[in-house]
């Protein structure tokens, strides 16, 4: 039984459904439970045509639920027009699916779900427990998220930047129980990439990549490791050639985008052999060119690191000094180039604030740590 | 999208504006105030940022480590402690100000008179997963 099979399938099954005029909530429904039936029917009997027979089962689906009377004339009408269906339109399908999934009138969280549940093909039960919250609970967002949508005609064109920001978020809540979230997200960001050509499409993806390559290093027994103290034999280096080839490419089409500008930062790092091999001068340049994109503080944040590895950590502090106290991660910005600066005792003091205000066990622990070696 | 705990305590909040102790209600006012809190919790399943709520008995005891070999110490309840939880509810929301928001209205429960209470909830963040992307 395939799994991702069936999930890679699930897109183009409910485009077809929404294209023959079944409307968009009913049509979801109507997939999962082709879904679970094929979970059930598949081992024993596999189908020649998994597409097709997704399709039919999931369109009978949509038949039995709608089977009041007026919808039973509506079904009439429905059968009548029949078929517009083929493989030429699956892409597009897809593409619409993430558009609609991630429409602007959706909260962030209302879109996660339903982009994993109606590209995704991943049951409820599955996202409540990715985001630890009861299944009821998820169920109604989804359900409400539905609504929201319901009355989006199924064509309109989409804005690409809200759906790479709702894959983003997915990928970067990273892993927790049973479903893996990041490799969820680069599945699901795959597959928008082969549906559109777009750059940015691309720098997401490599962006990804990148990052999913250093995981088996970030951590070691639940306690997170620097960037500069992981252990880069560990690294996936399949996908870190993937990552930089795709960026490579996305960057050859010269319209530079914030995530090509993180991706192309992630490449600098993974890179480097050794963390002191890290070509610093050009991580601050697409520092810069990130800046010019977004003009964001976290983007200044993370710069006045890199400068302070390019040009030492008083030149670090300058540039910090430029920004909010209050951003998050700054105190402990702060601590690490006051250590590397040689004062000790003020980094010791800015790493217990710094813990402070974490806002994940696995920083507050790695902070605190950082407070005790100085202290100790 | 994170997870807030609203903490409702026995004691040890400060006091609320409209502060007369439930025995001193009418029965009709404690039915509407159950109501208005089951209703609340309904409508936080119906928009999907439910996730928690339970309620504490008053009476607690004090527990500790004793040494290998001996059974823990156990000590209390004391009338004294100052802070005592009554309850809590979890929520999850896109943002911080929604959180607010909803504390706002579980404040608003009525008490006597049917008016609100301004009860006084602490609101406090829940730990998430750490970032993937950091740098």
């Amino acid at each position: 039984m395939d799994g991702a099979l069936l999930r890679s399938l699930t897109p183009a099954v409910l485009g077809i459904l929404v294209r023959r005029g079944a409307d968009f909530a009913a049509a979801e429904d109507a997939v999962q439970d082709a879904l679970v039936e094929a979970v059930r029917v598949w081992p024993d009997d596999p189908p020649r045509d998994p597409k097709g027979w997704l399709v039919t089962a999931a369109w009978r689906k949509f038949l039995d639920a709608t089977r009041a009377e007026t919808a039973r004339r509506r079904r009439e009408d429905l059968v009548d027009a029949e078929p517009e269906q083929g493989p030429a339109h699956d892409s597009d399908d897809t593409l619409q699916l993430y558009f609609l999934c991630a429409h602007p009138s959706l909260t962030p969280s209302s879109a996660v779900a339903l982009t994993l549940r109606a590209v995704g093909g991943l049951t409820t039960r599955q996202i409540a427990q990715a985001y630890l919250v009861p299944e009821a609970t998820m169920a109604q967002r989804i359900s409400r998220a539905k609504k929201t949508v319901g009355a989006v005609r199924f064509d309109q064109p989409g804005d690409v930047g809200t759906v790479l920001r709702v894959l983003y978020l997915v990928f970067n809540e990273g892993y927790s129980g049973d479903v893996d979230l990041a490799a969820e997200a680069i599945r699901l960001t795959r597959l928008l990439a082969a549906a559109i050509d777009h750059p940015e499409v691309a720098g997401l993806l490599a962006l990804m990549l990148l990052h999913h390559a250093r995981r088996a290093s970030r951590t070691d027994g639940g306690r997170l490791v620097p960037l500069a103290e992981q252990d880069r034999g560990r690294w996936d280096t399949t996908l870190i050639t993937e990552g930089v080839e795709v960026l490579q490419a996305a960057l050859a089409r010269d319209r530079l985008g914030e995530f090509q500008a993180q991706a192309a930062i992630a490449a600098l790092h993974a890179d480097a052999p050794v963390a002191e091999e890290t070509d610093w001068v050009q991580i601050v340049e697409w520092y810069d060119e990130l800046l010019a994109l977004t003009d964001s503080p976290v983007v200044r944040l993370n710069r006045a690191v890199a400068v302070g590895e390019a040009d030492g950590p008083r030149a670090g502090l300058k540039a910090l000094a430029e920004l909010d106290d209050s951003l998050p991660r700054y105190s402990a910005v702060s601590a690490y180039l006051h250590e590397r600066d040689g004062d000790r005792r003020t980094a010791a003091r800015l790493y217990v604030e710094a813990a402070e205000k974490a806002t994940n066990l696995a920083e507050r622990e790695y902070l605190t740590r950082q407070a005790a070696r100085l202290n100790n | 999208m994170a997870k807030y705990l609203l903490l409702k305590h026995y004691r040890g909040a400060p006091e609320p504006v409209n502060n007369v102790m439930m025995d001193q209600w009418s029965q009709d006012e404690i039915t509407a105030h159950i109501k208005y809190m089951n209703d609340f919790a309904d409508k936080l399943r119906g928009t999907g940022e439910f996730v928690d709520e339970r309620a504490l008995a008053q009476e607690g005891t004090w527990v500790r480590y004793d040494g290998e070999g001996r059974p823990p110490v156990t000590d209390g309840p004391f009338a004294e402690t100052k802070d005592l939880i009554a309850g809590w509810m979890i929520i999850d929301t896109d943002t911080y100000e929604r959180a607010l928001e909803l504390a706002g209205e579980l404040s608003a429960a009525p008490g006597k008179d049917g008016k609100p209470i301004h009860e006084w909830l602490e609101i406090r963040p829940l730990y998430g997963n750490a970032p993937t992307i950091t740098e």
